[in-house]
Protein backbone atom coordinates (compact mmCIF):
# COMPACT_ATOMS: atom_id res chain seq x y z
CA UNK A 1 0.00 0.00 0.00
CA UNK A 2 1.31 3.76 -0.51
CA UNK A 3 1.83 6.04 2.21
CA UNK A 4 1.32 9.29 2.24
CA UNK A 5 4.60 10.69 3.45
CA UNK A 6 5.83 8.98 0.23
CA UNK A 7 3.75 11.46 -1.18
CA UNK A 8 5.61 14.47 -2.78
CA UNK A 9 3.13 16.83 -2.83
CA UNK A 10 2.14 16.35 0.66
CA UNK A 11 6.19 16.71 1.74
CA UNK A 12 6.06 20.10 -0.14
CA UNK A 13 3.11 21.26 1.36
CA UNK A 14 3.77 19.59 4.64
CA UNK A 15 7.43 21.51 5.11
CA UNK A 16 6.22 24.73 3.80
CA UNK A 17 3.34 24.25 6.78
CA UNK A 18 5.97 23.83 9.12
CA UNK A 19 8.10 26.82 7.39
CA UNK A 20 4.91 29.19 7.70
CA UNK A 21 4.07 28.29 11.25
CA UNK A 22 7.61 28.80 12.63
CA UNK A 23 7.47 32.52 10.94
CA UNK A 24 3.89 33.37 12.28
CA UNK A 25 5.03 32.00 15.85
CA UNK A 26 8.16 33.77 15.65
CA UNK A 27 6.40 37.12 14.78
CA UNK A 28 4.07 36.73 17.61
CA UNK A 29 6.86 36.05 20.11
CA UNK A 30 9.20 38.87 19.03
CA UNK A 31 5.96 41.49 19.43
CA UNK A 32 5.79 39.72 22.84
CA UNK A 33 9.14 39.80 24.12
CA UNK A 34 10.56 42.19 21.71
CA UNK A 35 13.64 39.85 21.67
CA UNK A 36 14.04 38.79 18.09
CA UNK A 37 16.75 35.95 17.77
CA UNK A 38 15.45 33.71 21.11
CA UNK A 39 12.34 34.56 20.06
CA UNK A 40 12.74 32.58 16.15
CA UNK A 41 14.65 30.16 18.35
CA UNK A 42 11.87 29.65 20.34
CA UNK A 43 9.25 29.42 17.38
CA UNK A 44 11.43 26.83 15.40
CA UNK A 45 11.83 24.07 18.17
CA UNK A 46 8.56 24.08 19.16
CA UNK A 47 7.02 23.90 15.72
CA UNK A 48 9.56 21.51 14.09
CA UNK A 49 9.01 19.38 17.36
CA UNK A 50 5.37 19.82 16.79
CA UNK A 51 5.54 19.30 12.94
CA UNK A 52 7.83 15.87 13.46
CA UNK A 53 5.83 14.06 15.78
CA UNK A 54 2.49 15.19 13.31
CA UNK A 55 4.91 13.26 10.86
CA UNK A 56 5.53 10.29 12.70
CA UNK A 57 1.80 9.83 13.87
CA UNK A 58 0.99 10.14 9.79
CA UNK A 59 3.50 7.87 9.18
CA UNK A 60 2.05 5.20 11.18
CA UNK A 61 -1.08 5.60 9.65
CA UNK A 62 0.46 3.33 6.81
CA UNK A 63 1.32 0.45 8.84
CA UNK A 64 -2.23 1.06 10.97
CA UNK A 65 -5.82 2.38 10.45
CA UNK A 66 -8.55 0.74 12.85
CA UNK A 67 -12.07 -0.01 10.86
CA UNK A 68 -14.29 1.42 12.47
CA UNK A 69 -13.85 4.65 14.46
CA UNK A 70 -11.25 6.06 12.27
CA UNK A 71 -11.77 10.10 13.62
CA UNK A 72 -11.93 9.00 17.57
CA UNK A 73 -8.28 7.04 16.71
CA UNK A 74 -7.05 10.48 14.99
CA UNK A 75 -8.12 12.65 18.12
CA UNK A 76 -6.46 10.29 20.61
CA UNK A 77 -3.15 10.32 18.90
CA UNK A 78 -3.56 14.26 19.08
CA UNK A 79 -3.99 14.51 22.50
CA UNK A 80 -1.10 12.00 22.73
CA UNK A 81 1.02 14.33 20.21
CA UNK A 82 -0.19 17.83 22.28
CA UNK A 83 0.85 15.57 26.20
CA UNK A 84 4.35 14.85 24.20
CA UNK A 85 4.62 18.63 23.37
CA UNK A 86 3.31 20.18 26.70
CA UNK A 87 6.12 18.07 28.46
CA UNK A 88 9.12 18.12 26.01
CA UNK A 89 9.34 21.68 24.54
CA UNK A 90 9.96 23.23 27.69
CA UNK A 91 12.89 20.85 28.43
CA UNK A 92 14.26 21.51 25.23
CA UNK A 93 13.44 25.28 25.89
CA UNK A 94 15.29 24.88 29.11
CA UNK A 95 18.16 23.62 27.86
CA UNK A 96 18.71 26.17 25.33
CA UNK A 97 17.65 29.41 26.56
CA UNK A 98 18.35 29.26 30.12
CA UNK A 99 21.22 31.43 29.62
CA UNK A 100 19.21 34.49 27.93
CA UNK A 101 17.03 36.90 29.19
CA UNK A 102 14.23 35.57 26.82
CA UNK A 103 11.67 34.09 29.37
CA UNK A 104 8.23 34.34 28.20
CA UNK A 105 7.87 30.60 27.35
CA UNK A 106 8.25 30.08 31.23
CA UNK A 107 5.01 31.32 31.68
CA UNK A 108 2.27 28.58 32.95
CA UNK A 109 -0.37 29.38 30.65
CA UNK A 110 2.11 29.58 27.78
CA UNK A 111 2.14 25.57 28.64
CA UNK A 112 -1.41 25.16 27.76
CA UNK A 113 -1.28 27.06 24.88
CA UNK A 114 1.72 24.56 23.58
CA UNK A 115 -0.89 21.86 24.12
CA UNK A 116 -4.00 23.21 22.41
CA UNK A 117 -1.57 24.04 19.53
CA UNK A 118 0.03 20.75 18.80
CA UNK A 119 -3.44 19.51 18.96
CA UNK A 120 -4.54 21.24 17.13
CA UNK A 121 -2.31 20.99 14.45
CA UNK A 122 -2.24 17.06 14.82
CA UNK A 123 -5.39 16.52 14.47
CA UNK A 124 -5.70 18.56 10.82
CA UNK A 125 -2.90 17.13 9.33
CA UNK A 126 -4.33 13.30 10.73
CA UNK A 127 -7.56 14.08 9.03
CA UNK A 128 -5.99 15.56 5.49
CA UNK A 129 -3.97 12.21 5.71
CA UNK A 130 -7.48 10.26 6.90
CA UNK A 131 -9.29 11.39 3.76
CA UNK A 132 -6.23 11.10 1.67
CA UNK A 133 -5.82 7.11 2.65
CA UNK A 134 -9.96 6.36 2.37
CA UNK A 135 -9.60 8.47 -1.02
CA UNK A 136 -6.77 5.79 -2.14
CA UNK A 137 -8.76 2.50 -0.60
CA UNK A 138 -11.84 3.66 -2.79
CA UNK A 139 -9.60 4.09 -5.77
CA UNK A 140 -8.25 0.52 -5.59
CA UNK A 141 -11.54 -1.12 -4.87
CA UNK A 142 -13.15 0.47 -8.01
CA UNK A 143 -9.97 -0.28 -10.27
CA UNK A 144 -9.81 -3.72 -8.73
CA UNK A 145 -13.86 -4.03 -9.78
CA UNK A 146 -13.63 -2.91 -13.13
CA UNK A 147 -11.00 -5.19 -13.41
CA UNK A 148 -12.49 -8.24 -12.54
CA UNK A 149 -15.78 -7.45 -14.70
CA UNK A 150 -13.28 -6.86 -17.64
CA UNK A 151 -12.12 -10.25 -16.90
CA UNK A 152 -15.50 -12.16 -16.62
CA UNK A 153 -16.33 -10.77 -19.75
CA UNK A 154 -13.13 -11.85 -21.45
CA UNK A 155 -13.52 -15.18 -20.01
CA UNK A 156 -16.85 -16.12 -20.98
CA UNK A 157 -15.79 -14.36 -24.23
CA UNK A 158 -12.90 -16.90 -24.60
CA UNK A 159 -15.30 -19.58 -23.57
CA UNK A 160 -17.80 -18.84 -26.28
CA UNK A 161 -15.13 -19.14 -28.81
CA UNK A 162 -13.61 -22.47 -27.48
CA UNK A 163 -17.16 -23.92 -28.42
CA UNK A 164 -16.69 -26.32 -30.93
CA UNK A 165 -13.86 -25.07 -32.55
CA UNK A 166 -11.38 -27.94 -32.30
CA UNK A 167 -13.91 -30.39 -33.54
CA UNK A 168 -14.58 -27.84 -36.52
CA UNK A 169 -11.27 -27.33 -37.61
CA UNK A 170 -9.30 -31.17 -37.23
CA UNK A 171 -12.79 -32.55 -38.99
CA UNK A 172 -12.06 -29.40 -41.83
CA UNK A 173 -8.35 -30.23 -41.63
CA UNK A 174 -9.09 -33.88 -42.57
CA UNK A 175 -11.73 -33.14 -45.29
CA UNK A 176 -8.40 -31.54 -46.80
CA UNK A 177 -6.20 -34.31 -46.11
CA UNK A 178 -9.17 -36.02 -48.42
CA UNK A 179 -9.32 -33.15 -51.53
CA UNK A 180 -5.57 -32.94 -51.71
CA UNK A 181 -5.36 -36.39 -52.97
CA UNK A 182 -8.38 -36.28 -55.38
CA UNK A 183 -9.05 -32.35 -56.26
CA UNK A 184 -5.83 -30.11 -55.72
CA UNK A 185 -7.96 -27.20 -56.33
CA UNK A 186 -10.73 -27.81 -54.14
CA UNK A 187 -8.51 -28.40 -51.17
CA UNK A 188 -6.61 -25.63 -51.91
CA UNK A 189 -10.29 -23.49 -51.61
CA UNK A 190 -10.64 -25.19 -48.66
CA UNK A 191 -7.32 -23.97 -47.19
CA UNK A 192 -8.34 -20.42 -48.15
CA UNK A 193 -11.96 -20.80 -46.94
CA UNK A 194 -10.38 -21.83 -43.15
CA UNK A 195 -7.58 -19.61 -43.10
CA UNK A 196 -10.18 -16.47 -44.01
CA UNK A 197 -12.35 -17.94 -41.14
CA UNK A 198 -9.68 -18.19 -38.43
CA UNK A 199 -8.68 -14.77 -39.12
CA UNK A 200 -11.91 -13.33 -38.77
CA UNK A 201 -12.64 -14.60 -35.57
CA UNK A 202 -9.52 -14.12 -34.65
CA UNK A 203 -9.53 -10.16 -34.96
CA UNK A 204 -12.70 -9.80 -33.77
CA UNK A 205 -11.04 -10.01 -30.37
CA UNK A 206 -10.21 -6.81 -30.48
CA UNK A 207 -13.26 -4.20 -31.34
CA UNK A 208 -16.20 -5.24 -29.38
CA UNK A 209 -19.33 -4.24 -31.84
CA UNK A 210 -19.42 -5.43 -35.90
CA UNK A 211 -22.01 -4.82 -38.44
CA UNK A 212 -24.03 -7.61 -39.16
CA UNK A 213 -22.40 -7.02 -42.89
CA UNK A 214 -18.92 -8.14 -41.01
CA UNK A 215 -20.43 -10.97 -39.10
CA UNK A 216 -22.28 -12.66 -42.02
CA UNK A 217 -19.23 -12.49 -43.80
CA UNK A 218 -18.15 -14.69 -40.87
CA UNK A 219 -21.18 -17.00 -41.08
CA UNK A 220 -21.22 -17.53 -44.93
CA UNK A 221 -17.37 -18.55 -44.75
CA UNK A 222 -18.43 -21.11 -42.04
CA UNK A 223 -21.09 -22.36 -43.67
CA UNK A 224 -19.01 -22.90 -47.49
CA UNK A 225 -16.72 -24.70 -45.17
CA UNK A 226 -19.56 -26.99 -43.83
CA UNK A 227 -21.06 -27.52 -46.80
CA UNK A 228 -17.68 -29.14 -48.18
CA UNK A 229 -17.24 -31.31 -45.40
CA UNK A 230 -21.08 -32.71 -45.84
CA UNK A 231 -21.61 -31.71 -49.31
CA UNK A 232 -25.29 -31.37 -50.44
CA UNK A 233 -27.08 -32.67 -47.71
CA UNK A 234 -26.30 -28.82 -45.96
CA UNK A 235 -28.39 -26.18 -48.04
CA UNK A 236 -28.69 -22.87 -46.04
CA UNK A 237 -31.16 -19.77 -46.54
CA UNK A 238 -30.08 -16.38 -45.67
CA UNK A 239 -32.31 -13.80 -45.51
CA UNK A 240 -30.79 -10.13 -44.59
CA UNK A 241 -32.88 -6.98 -45.78
CA UNK A 242 -30.15 -4.55 -47.35
CA UNK A 243 -31.73 -2.12 -44.02
CA UNK A 244 -29.89 -4.21 -41.43
CA UNK A 245 -26.80 -5.05 -42.82
CA UNK A 246 -25.14 -1.78 -41.08
CA UNK A 247 -26.51 -2.87 -37.78
CA UNK A 248 -24.70 -2.99 -35.25
CA UNK A 249 -24.20 -6.21 -32.79
CA UNK A 250 -21.41 -8.11 -30.71
CA UNK A 251 -18.82 -9.63 -31.80
CA UNK A 252 -19.24 -13.34 -32.33
CA UNK A 253 -22.70 -13.86 -31.22
CA UNK A 254 -24.29 -14.73 -34.33
CA UNK A 255 -21.88 -17.12 -34.56
CA UNK A 256 -22.27 -19.56 -31.82
CA UNK A 257 -26.31 -19.38 -32.44
CA UNK A 258 -25.42 -21.00 -36.51
CA UNK A 259 -23.00 -23.28 -34.89
CA UNK A 260 -25.27 -24.70 -32.57
CA UNK A 261 -27.91 -24.80 -35.58
CA UNK A 262 -25.00 -26.89 -37.31
CA UNK A 263 -24.41 -29.14 -34.27
CA UNK A 264 -28.15 -29.90 -33.86
CA UNK A 265 -29.19 -30.10 -37.48
CA UNK A 266 -26.36 -31.33 -39.51
CA UNK A 267 -24.15 -33.05 -37.08
CA UNK A 268 -27.92 -34.82 -35.40
CA UNK A 269 -29.20 -35.77 -38.36
CA UNK A 270 -29.43 -37.62 -41.69
CA UNK A 271 -30.52 -36.96 -44.43
CA UNK A 272 -30.88 -32.97 -46.18
CA UNK A 273 -30.79 -30.50 -43.27
CA UNK A 274 -31.97 -26.62 -44.43
CA UNK A 275 -30.35 -23.35 -41.88
CA UNK A 276 -32.39 -20.51 -42.17
CA UNK A 277 -30.91 -17.17 -41.02
CA UNK A 278 -33.38 -14.25 -40.74
CA UNK A 279 -32.76 -10.45 -40.24
CA UNK A 280 -35.19 -7.25 -39.47
CA UNK A 281 -34.55 -4.17 -38.26
CA UNK A 282 -37.67 -3.03 -36.24
CA UNK A 283 -37.47 0.25 -34.42
CA UNK A 284 -34.47 1.07 -32.81
CA UNK A 285 -33.30 -2.70 -32.63
CA UNK A 286 -32.21 -5.75 -35.09
CA UNK A 287 -33.94 -9.04 -34.64
CA UNK A 288 -31.89 -12.26 -35.90
CA UNK A 289 -33.48 -15.12 -36.07
CA UNK A 290 -31.67 -19.02 -37.10
CA UNK A 291 -33.39 -22.11 -37.19
CA UNK A 292 -32.63 -25.79 -37.73
CA UNK A 293 -34.73 -29.21 -37.64
CA UNK A 294 -33.43 -31.14 -35.03
CA UNK A 295 -34.12 -34.78 -34.19
CA UNK A 296 -36.86 -35.93 -31.62
CA UNK A 297 -34.57 -37.69 -29.50
CA UNK A 298 -31.82 -35.45 -29.17
CA UNK A 299 -34.86 -33.29 -28.02
CA UNK A 300 -36.01 -35.74 -25.18
CA UNK A 301 -32.81 -36.31 -24.26
CA UNK A 302 -31.07 -32.93 -23.84
CA UNK A 303 -34.24 -30.84 -22.44
CA UNK A 304 -32.43 -27.50 -22.04
CA UNK A 305 -31.23 -25.05 -24.10
CA UNK A 306 -28.07 -26.04 -23.20
CA UNK A 307 -24.67 -23.94 -22.28
CA UNK A 308 -24.77 -21.96 -25.93
CA UNK A 309 -27.96 -20.27 -25.70
CA UNK A 310 -27.38 -19.39 -21.83
CA UNK A 311 -24.03 -17.38 -22.13
CA UNK A 312 -25.38 -16.06 -24.99
CA UNK A 313 -28.33 -14.89 -23.04
CA UNK A 314 -25.58 -13.91 -20.33
CA UNK A 315 -23.44 -11.90 -22.71
CA UNK A 316 -26.86 -9.77 -23.81
CA UNK A 317 -27.65 -9.30 -20.94
CA UNK A 318 -24.05 -7.94 -19.74
CA UNK A 319 -23.98 -5.67 -22.73
CA UNK A 320 -27.81 -4.13 -22.63
CA UNK A 321 -28.96 -5.24 -19.22
CA UNK A 322 -32.04 -6.78 -20.36
CA UNK A 323 -33.27 -10.45 -19.65
CA UNK A 324 -35.90 -10.82 -22.69
CA UNK A 325 -33.53 -10.62 -25.53
CA UNK A 326 -33.17 -14.29 -26.25
CA UNK A 327 -36.22 -16.89 -27.20
CA UNK A 328 -36.67 -19.81 -28.90
CA UNK A 329 -39.82 -21.36 -30.48
CA UNK A 330 -40.31 -25.14 -31.74
CA UNK A 331 -42.58 -25.73 -34.17
CA UNK A 332 -42.96 -29.41 -35.52
CA UNK A 333 -39.43 -30.11 -36.30
CA UNK A 334 -38.15 -26.95 -36.92
CA UNK A 335 -36.15 -25.20 -33.88
CA UNK A 336 -35.73 -21.34 -33.77
CA UNK A 337 -33.63 -19.02 -31.78
CA UNK A 338 -34.60 -15.39 -32.15
CA UNK A 339 -32.31 -12.64 -30.79
CA UNK A 340 -33.01 -9.10 -30.50
CA UNK A 341 -29.79 -6.39 -30.17
CA UNK A 342 -30.88 -2.81 -29.33
CA UNK A 343 -29.22 -0.44 -31.30
CA UNK A 344 -27.25 1.39 -28.26
CA UNK A 345 -25.35 4.53 -29.32
CA UNK A 346 -22.47 4.13 -26.75
CA UNK A 347 -21.64 0.69 -27.43
CA UNK A 348 -20.63 1.57 -31.00
CA UNK A 349 -17.43 3.04 -30.32
CA UNK A 350 -16.78 0.46 -27.58
CA UNK B 1 -9.97 -58.91 -45.24
CA UNK B 2 -13.12 -57.07 -45.75
CA UNK B 3 -14.01 -54.06 -44.56
CA UNK B 4 -16.76 -51.62 -43.63
CA UNK B 5 -16.40 -47.47 -43.29
CA UNK B 6 -18.82 -45.54 -41.38
CA UNK B 7 -18.62 -41.80 -40.97
CA UNK B 8 -20.80 -39.07 -41.89
CA UNK B 9 -18.87 -37.35 -43.62
CA UNK B 10 -17.95 -38.05 -47.26
CA UNK B 11 -14.91 -36.50 -47.59
CA UNK B 12 -13.81 -38.55 -44.18
CA UNK B 13 -15.26 -42.04 -45.84
CA UNK B 14 -13.04 -41.39 -49.24
CA UNK B 15 -9.72 -40.68 -47.65
CA UNK B 16 -10.22 -44.16 -45.49
CA UNK B 17 -11.32 -45.56 -48.89
CA UNK B 18 -8.02 -44.36 -50.58
CA UNK B 19 -5.39 -45.56 -47.86
CA UNK B 20 -7.06 -48.47 -48.08
CA UNK B 21 -6.62 -49.48 -51.76
CA UNK B 22 -3.11 -49.16 -51.68
CA UNK B 23 -3.10 -52.05 -49.19
CA UNK B 24 -3.61 -55.74 -51.26
CA UNK B 25 -5.94 -57.98 -50.55
CA UNK B 26 -8.52 -55.62 -48.68
CA UNK B 27 -12.27 -55.17 -50.34
CA UNK B 28 -14.43 -52.31 -48.84
CA UNK B 29 -17.74 -53.65 -48.81
CA UNK B 30 -20.24 -51.11 -47.87
CA UNK B 31 -19.65 -47.14 -46.86
CA UNK B 32 -22.29 -46.25 -44.36
CA UNK B 33 -23.18 -42.40 -43.12
CA UNK B 34 -24.41 -43.36 -39.68
CA UNK B 35 -24.87 -45.53 -37.40
CA UNK B 36 -27.85 -47.00 -38.11
CA UNK B 37 -27.02 -47.84 -41.48
CA UNK B 38 -23.94 -49.23 -40.31
CA UNK B 39 -25.91 -51.23 -38.02
CA UNK B 40 -27.19 -52.94 -40.95
CA UNK B 41 -24.07 -53.52 -42.91
CA UNK B 42 -22.30 -55.22 -40.69
CA UNK B 43 -25.07 -56.99 -39.70
CA UNK B 44 -25.36 -58.23 -43.78
CA UNK B 45 -21.84 -57.80 -44.58
CA UNK B 46 -20.49 -59.54 -41.04
CA UNK B 47 -17.11 -57.67 -42.38
CA UNK B 48 -13.41 -58.50 -40.57
CA UNK B 49 -12.89 -55.00 -39.56
CA UNK B 50 -14.03 -51.37 -39.31
CA UNK B 51 -13.23 -48.10 -39.48
CA UNK B 52 -15.80 -46.14 -37.14
CA UNK B 53 -16.65 -42.13 -36.39
CA UNK B 54 -17.59 -41.21 -32.95
CA UNK B 55 -19.71 -38.22 -33.28
CA UNK B 56 -22.72 -39.61 -36.06
CA UNK B 57 -25.90 -38.39 -36.07
CA UNK B 58 -28.57 -39.71 -34.14
CA UNK B 59 -26.81 -42.59 -32.34
CA UNK B 60 -22.94 -41.76 -31.84
CA UNK B 61 -20.27 -44.98 -32.77
CA UNK B 62 -20.56 -46.35 -29.15
CA UNK B 63 -24.02 -46.72 -29.13
CA UNK B 64 -23.71 -48.48 -32.36
CA UNK B 65 -21.28 -51.28 -31.01
CA UNK B 66 -22.90 -52.27 -28.19
CA UNK B 67 -25.89 -53.08 -30.90
CA UNK B 68 -23.31 -55.14 -32.71
CA UNK B 69 -23.82 -59.18 -31.82
CA UNK B 70 -20.70 -60.32 -33.16
CA UNK B 71 -18.35 -57.59 -32.84
CA UNK B 72 -15.77 -57.09 -36.09
CA UNK B 73 -12.81 -55.47 -35.26
CA UNK B 74 -12.49 -51.86 -35.04
CA UNK B 75 -10.49 -49.03 -35.96
CA UNK B 76 -12.00 -45.41 -34.43
CA UNK B 77 -11.10 -42.42 -36.70
CA UNK B 78 -12.34 -39.04 -35.01
CA UNK B 79 -11.15 -35.70 -34.86
CA UNK B 80 -11.34 -34.68 -31.22
CA UNK B 81 -12.89 -36.52 -28.19
CA UNK B 82 -11.74 -36.13 -25.05
CA UNK B 83 -13.58 -39.06 -23.82
CA UNK B 84 -12.84 -41.34 -26.49
CA UNK B 85 -9.51 -40.95 -25.80
CA UNK B 86 -9.66 -41.28 -22.66
CA UNK B 87 -10.82 -44.70 -23.40
CA UNK B 88 -8.64 -45.77 -26.01
CA UNK B 89 -5.68 -44.83 -23.85
CA UNK B 90 -6.63 -47.76 -21.06
CA UNK B 91 -6.94 -50.30 -24.58
CA UNK B 92 -5.25 -51.79 -27.21
CA UNK B 93 -7.64 -51.33 -29.82
CA UNK B 94 -6.10 -48.59 -32.15
CA UNK B 95 -7.77 -45.31 -33.28
CA UNK B 96 -6.96 -42.66 -35.91
CA UNK B 97 -6.75 -38.75 -34.77
CA UNK B 98 -8.54 -37.11 -38.08
CA UNK B 99 -6.50 -35.81 -39.76
CA UNK B 100 -4.55 -38.78 -40.13
CA UNK B 101 -1.13 -39.83 -42.64
CA UNK B 102 -1.01 -42.74 -44.44
CA UNK B 103 2.48 -43.52 -42.45
CA UNK B 104 0.17 -43.64 -39.22
CA UNK B 105 -2.91 -45.47 -40.95
CA UNK B 106 -0.45 -48.45 -41.96
CA UNK B 107 0.74 -48.65 -38.51
CA UNK B 108 -2.90 -49.07 -37.42
CA UNK B 109 -3.38 -51.67 -40.28
CA UNK B 110 -0.49 -54.06 -38.94
CA UNK B 111 -2.05 -53.73 -35.05
CA UNK B 112 -5.35 -54.89 -36.90
CA UNK B 113 -3.04 -58.25 -38.77
CA UNK B 114 -1.93 -59.21 -35.18
CA UNK B 115 -4.97 -58.43 -33.30
CA UNK B 116 -8.04 -60.15 -35.07
CA UNK B 117 -9.90 -61.37 -33.41
CA UNK B 118 -9.90 -58.44 -30.74
CA UNK B 119 -13.45 -58.33 -29.25
CA UNK B 120 -12.38 -58.72 -25.82
CA UNK B 121 -10.71 -55.32 -26.02
CA UNK B 122 -13.79 -53.89 -27.84
CA UNK B 123 -15.91 -55.07 -24.69
CA UNK B 124 -13.85 -53.24 -22.38
CA UNK B 125 -13.66 -50.42 -24.61
CA UNK B 126 -17.46 -50.12 -24.61
CA UNK B 127 -17.45 -50.31 -20.98
CA UNK B 128 -15.70 -47.56 -20.52
CA UNK B 129 -17.05 -45.53 -23.12
CA UNK B 130 -20.49 -46.31 -20.75
CA UNK B 131 -19.37 -44.61 -18.06
CA UNK B 132 -18.62 -41.23 -19.87
CA UNK B 133 -20.99 -38.59 -18.21
CA UNK B 134 -22.57 -38.19 -22.59
CA UNK B 135 -23.21 -41.90 -22.59
CA UNK B 136 -25.58 -41.89 -19.39
CA UNK B 137 -28.63 -40.08 -20.59
CA UNK B 138 -29.84 -42.35 -22.83
CA UNK B 139 -30.02 -46.28 -23.72
CA UNK B 140 -29.83 -47.59 -27.25
CA UNK B 141 -31.79 -50.71 -27.64
CA UNK B 142 -32.89 -53.07 -30.58
CA UNK B 143 -36.91 -53.33 -31.15
CA UNK B 144 -36.55 -55.98 -33.75
CA UNK B 145 -35.30 -54.36 -36.99
CA UNK B 146 -35.44 -51.11 -35.44
CA UNK B 147 -33.22 -49.59 -33.53
CA UNK B 148 -34.90 -47.38 -30.28
CA UNK B 149 -33.44 -44.50 -28.10
CA UNK B 150 -34.55 -44.52 -24.78
CA UNK B 151 -33.61 -41.24 -23.04
CA UNK B 152 -32.84 -42.08 -19.40
CA UNK B 153 -35.45 -40.36 -17.51
CA UNK B 154 -38.11 -42.47 -19.27
CA UNK B 155 -36.92 -45.79 -18.03
CA UNK B 156 -38.84 -46.78 -15.38
CA UNK B 157 -37.25 -49.76 -13.76
CA UNK B 158 -34.40 -52.46 -15.19
CA UNK B 159 -34.77 -56.39 -14.61
CA UNK B 160 -32.16 -58.49 -14.80
CA UNK B 161 -32.91 -61.59 -16.86
CA UNK B 162 -30.67 -64.23 -17.58
CA UNK B 163 -27.71 -62.78 -19.72
CA UNK B 164 -29.97 -59.74 -20.81
CA UNK B 165 -31.44 -56.66 -18.83
CA UNK B 166 -34.72 -55.95 -19.62
CA UNK B 167 -35.70 -51.85 -19.73
CA UNK B 168 -39.27 -51.29 -19.06
CA UNK B 169 -40.67 -47.71 -20.18
CA UNK B 170 -44.10 -46.75 -20.40
CA UNK B 171 -44.64 -48.50 -23.88
CA UNK B 172 -43.47 -51.88 -23.02
CA UNK B 173 -39.93 -53.45 -21.85
CA UNK B 174 -36.76 -53.62 -24.11
CA UNK B 175 -33.70 -56.40 -23.81
CA UNK B 176 -29.94 -55.31 -23.59
CA UNK B 177 -27.64 -57.11 -23.65
CA UNK B 178 -25.52 -55.79 -20.70
CA UNK B 179 -24.44 -56.75 -16.81
CA UNK B 180 -27.04 -54.79 -14.24
CA UNK B 181 -23.24 -53.90 -12.88
CA UNK B 182 -22.43 -52.17 -15.72
CA UNK B 183 -26.13 -50.07 -15.27
CA UNK B 184 -25.73 -49.77 -12.08
CA UNK B 185 -21.98 -48.08 -12.61
CA UNK B 186 -23.32 -45.89 -15.98
CA UNK B 187 -26.62 -44.40 -14.81
CA UNK B 188 -27.11 -41.18 -12.80
CA UNK B 189 -26.44 -42.78 -9.50
CA UNK B 190 -29.18 -39.97 -7.95
CA UNK B 191 -32.04 -41.11 -9.74
CA UNK B 192 -31.65 -45.16 -10.32
CA UNK B 193 -30.80 -47.16 -7.16
CA UNK B 194 -30.32 -50.64 -7.25
CA UNK B 195 -32.67 -51.78 -4.90
CA UNK B 196 -32.26 -55.52 -5.00
CA UNK B 197 -29.83 -57.70 -6.57
CA UNK B 198 -32.43 -57.93 -9.74
CA UNK B 199 -33.41 -54.38 -10.32
CA UNK B 200 -32.55 -51.13 -10.56
CA UNK B 201 -35.47 -48.86 -10.04
CA UNK B 202 -36.17 -44.89 -11.06
CA UNK B 203 -36.22 -43.37 -7.76
CA UNK B 204 -38.40 -40.23 -9.30
CA UNK B 205 -41.09 -42.90 -9.96
CA UNK B 206 -41.33 -44.12 -6.28
CA UNK B 207 -44.88 -43.38 -4.45
CA UNK B 208 -44.46 -45.84 -1.01
CA UNK B 209 -42.12 -48.18 0.50
CA UNK B 210 -43.81 -50.48 2.82
CA UNK B 211 -42.07 -53.28 5.33
CA UNK B 212 -42.53 -56.69 3.97
CA UNK B 213 -41.16 -59.11 5.69
CA UNK B 214 -38.34 -58.78 8.84
CA UNK B 215 -35.61 -56.87 6.57
CA UNK B 216 -37.44 -56.82 2.93
CA UNK B 217 -39.52 -54.28 1.80
CA UNK B 218 -42.11 -53.34 -1.02
CA UNK B 219 -41.68 -50.27 -2.99
CA UNK B 220 -44.46 -49.12 -5.31
CA UNK B 221 -44.00 -47.58 -8.61
CA UNK B 222 -46.29 -44.38 -9.35
CA UNK B 223 -47.42 -47.02 -12.60
CA UNK B 224 -48.54 -49.52 -9.95
CA UNK B 225 -45.80 -51.91 -10.02
CA UNK B 226 -44.33 -53.28 -6.63
CA UNK B 227 -40.35 -54.55 -6.52
CA UNK B 228 -39.30 -55.98 -3.94
CA UNK B 229 -36.04 -54.23 -2.00
CA UNK B 230 -33.73 -55.84 -0.13
CA UNK B 231 -31.82 -55.15 2.77
CA UNK B 232 -28.93 -53.61 1.45
CA UNK B 233 -30.99 -51.51 -1.29
CA UNK B 234 -33.10 -50.49 1.62
CA UNK B 235 -30.45 -48.19 2.82
CA UNK B 236 -29.09 -47.00 -0.01
CA UNK B 237 -32.82 -46.12 -1.15
CA UNK B 238 -32.23 -44.33 2.41
CA UNK B 239 -29.63 -42.35 1.47
CA UNK B 240 -30.81 -41.05 -1.66
CA UNK B 241 -34.10 -40.56 -0.82
CA UNK B 242 -33.12 -38.68 2.45
CA UNK B 243 -35.45 -40.87 4.86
Amino acid sequence: MSSITGDKNFRYVFICCTIVWIGIRGLILYNISGDAAPAFIDAAISSILIFSTCFLLVNNMQYYLPKTKKLGYILVLSCLVGIINFAIQPLLLQLILSNTNYNIWQLPSMRYIRFIESFMISACIGFWALLWYVKKDQEALMSHQSETEQLAKDAELFMLRQQLQPHFLFNSLNSISALTGSQPDKARHMIQQLSDFLRSTLKKEEKRWHTLQDELYTIQLYLDIEKVRFGHRLQTEIEIPESCTQLFLPALLLQPLVENAIKHGLYSLTGNVLIHIAAAAVSNELHISVSNPFSADEQQVSQGTGFGLSSIQRRLFLLCGRHDLVSTTQHESIFTVKIIIPQIHEYYNY
Amino acid sequence: MNIIIIDDEPLAQSIVAEYVQTIPNIQILATCSDGFEGLKAIQQYKPDLIFLDIQMPRINGFEMLELVEHKPAVIFTTAFDEYAIKAFEANAIDYLLKPFSKERFDIAMQKVSKQIPNTVGTEVLLQHAALQPQQQNRIVVKDGHKIKIIPTVQVHFLEASDDYVKIHIAEGSFLKKKRMAEFEASLDAQMFVRCHRSFIINTQLITRIDLHEKDSYIVTLSTGKQLPVSKSGYIKLKQILGI
